[in-house]
């Protein structure tokens, strides 16, 4: 599909992409920018169902947009994404494709889960609470389900006697552990991993990394990750996108990419960070 | 000169139970208004924002007893019916506090980082359970402290009400200065004495109110030095300044 400029309509009528099947995230002439900053310019990529795709790149090159935009908590400049065939930045009104209102937000968001660099806990909850008040009040589970299924995930990270805490007596891998299981607790299809490991202590950093390694093994959830855990970037991966300034420059196996870059860009980016590590 | 002091006691205390109707209905009406109008600041509608600037900058930018006597004495004549003055008064004393309390809610709403927010709509609460989950329940302690100072204030505009000829302690003081001329100092010092003892029960409950807010959130309760401390500073059984007379 042809780039789109943000004042032009986007083309009527690709609802269904050839491949929409076989494609769960699908950016088509994405521009964002923050005043003059023009932090994606023109982005076009896909994610397939069940794949785990790591965006790495310089800090400002546009990665954590991208995440935010899927989680609508930024509106496009132009393009357009789609999300399993369903417009997430647009909806029709007729047969116009208009930017999306709330109520389409709130339709096509359900599908898609965030774990935020800095946890996003809620202070004025406990842990089971935080995990459960969203089951409950937007999915319209029973309490009783909510709060069995939260303790099953409480387990699976590994916090199941943590039931009754408060998240802030806990350390910052745990937090994110927890906000791991209530992102989870929603059921999402699509998962996006905002450097969930970069506000914690170096010692905490494998617990959580471990518990994402196991549930990227055991579900298909189709997972989009920011990071700059290179090790695990390597391990997780069925693919890495390298971005520098708004653009995929690099679009390769973890193999490849790692051991064999074919941008000095790339090489560039991986030796200060290795070299930083 | 102490020869009456119980019977001024006795006169000013029959107004107490006005004082605190007025201050209790006063406070009520406020946090209504408070929460309405300043969630009505943060609307997306220019409209609704609008609405609720004119009436926060009209009765902030206004005289509290000009309002009075407005509601009181001139509306009455407008429309042809008399609220009773008590009423009248807590209504002003609503309306008037209100028109601050709302830039307290608004600026604590405000407070409230915008990640908690983030993370509300990543599990996709809409905005009204945002609000009523998440953000409100975090900016509740932030109201506290303001409040605390605007209830005070409130207390001591009660005062107010003895020029509508509400019976509250400062009218019943001025019933006693025509005849105990001499000894004004007295009763006056006997107001002054139970306006304080009000205003430290005020302070009292909402430092309460903040402690239990701060472990609601998994804060440390505030520290504060046994001087300003209610529960530090206040005597079991009764003070000077506090206590029976």
């Amino acid at each position: 599909m042809s780039s789109i400029d943000a004042t032009e309509e986007p083309e009527v009528g690709a609802e269904a992409t050839d491949d929409s099947a076989n494609v769960m995230i699908q950016f088509d002439g994405v521009v964002k920018q923050f005043g003059d900053n023009v932090v994606l310019r023109e982005l076009d990529f896909s994610v397939s169902p069940g794949e785990f795709v790591t965006l790495i790149g310089p800090s400002g090159s546009g990665k954590t947009t991208i995440l935010r935009l899927l989680m609508t908590l930024e509106k496009v400049n132009g393009g357009t994404i789609q999300v399993d065939g369903e417009y997430l930045s647009h909806m029709y009104r007729g047969d116009k494709l208009v930017p999306a209102d709330e109520k389409h937000l709130t339709k096509v968001r359900k599908r898609i889960g965030m774990v935020f660099q800095q946890f996003n806990l809620f202070p004025n909850m406990n842990v089971l609470q935080n995990i459960t008040e969203a089951p409950i009040r937007v999915l319209g589970l029973p309490k009783s389900d909510a709060e069995e299924r939260a303790k099953d995930l409480l387990d699976m990270v590994g916090l199941g006697e943590k039931v009754t805490a408060h998240p802030t007596q806990l350390s910052g891998g745990q937090q994110q552990r927890v906000a791991i299981a209530r992102a989870l607790a929603m059921r999402p299809d699509v998962l996006l991993l905002d450097e969930v490991t970069s506000a914690l202590d170096p010692e905490l950093v494998a617990g959580v990394l471990n518990v994402l390694k196991e549930i990227a093994s055991t579900t298909d959830i189709t997972f989009l990750c920011v990071t700059h855990e290179m090790g695990f970037a390597k391990d997780v991966s069925d693919r890495v996108l390298m971005f520098d300034q708004g653009q995929i420059i690099e679009d390769a196996s973890p193999d490849k990419l790692f051991t064999e870059p074919e941008h000095e860009r790339t090489r560039e980016f991986l030796h200060a960070v290795i070299d930083r590590a | 000169m102490l020869d009456n002091f119980g019977y001024f006691w006795e006169v000013v205390l029959k107004g107490l139970p006005y004082t605190v109707y007025a201050t209790l209905g006063g406070i009520a009406i406020t946090i209504v208004l408070s929460v309405i109008a300043g969630l009505a600041l943060l609307s997306g509608s220019r409209t609704v924002r609008f609405i609720s600037r004119i009436y926060v900058e009209g009765f902030r930018g206004t005289s509290e007893l000009v309002q009075l006597f407005w509601i009181a004495l001139a509306l009455p004549i407008l429309i042809g019916f008399q609220l009773v003055p008590l009423w009248a008064g807590i209504l002003v004393l609503g309306l008037n506090h209100g028109a601050y309390g709302a830039e307290v809610v608004r600026g604590a709403v405000q407070s409230v980082p915008k990640a908690q927010v983030e993370g509300a709509v990543a599990l996709n609460f809409t905005p009204a359970q945002r609000m009523r989950r998440v953000i409100l329940p975090q900016a509740f302690i932030e109201t506290l402290p303001p409040f605390n100072n605007l209830f005070i204030q409130l207390l001591k505009s009660t005062a107010l009400l003895a020029l509508v000829s509400v019976p509250e302690m400062t009218k019943q003081a001025e019933e006693l200065r025509p005849i105990f001329g001499g000894q004004v100092g007295v009763i006056y010092l006997i107001i002054l004495v139970l306006y304080f003892a009000l205003s430290v029960v005020i302070t009292f409950v909402m430092r309460l109110l903040e402690r239990a807010a701060a472990r609601r959130l998994g804060r440390r309760p505030v520290k504060h030095d046994t001087l300003s401390d209610p529960l530090a500073g206040m005597p079991v059984g009764g003070s000077a300044l506090g206590g029976k007379p």
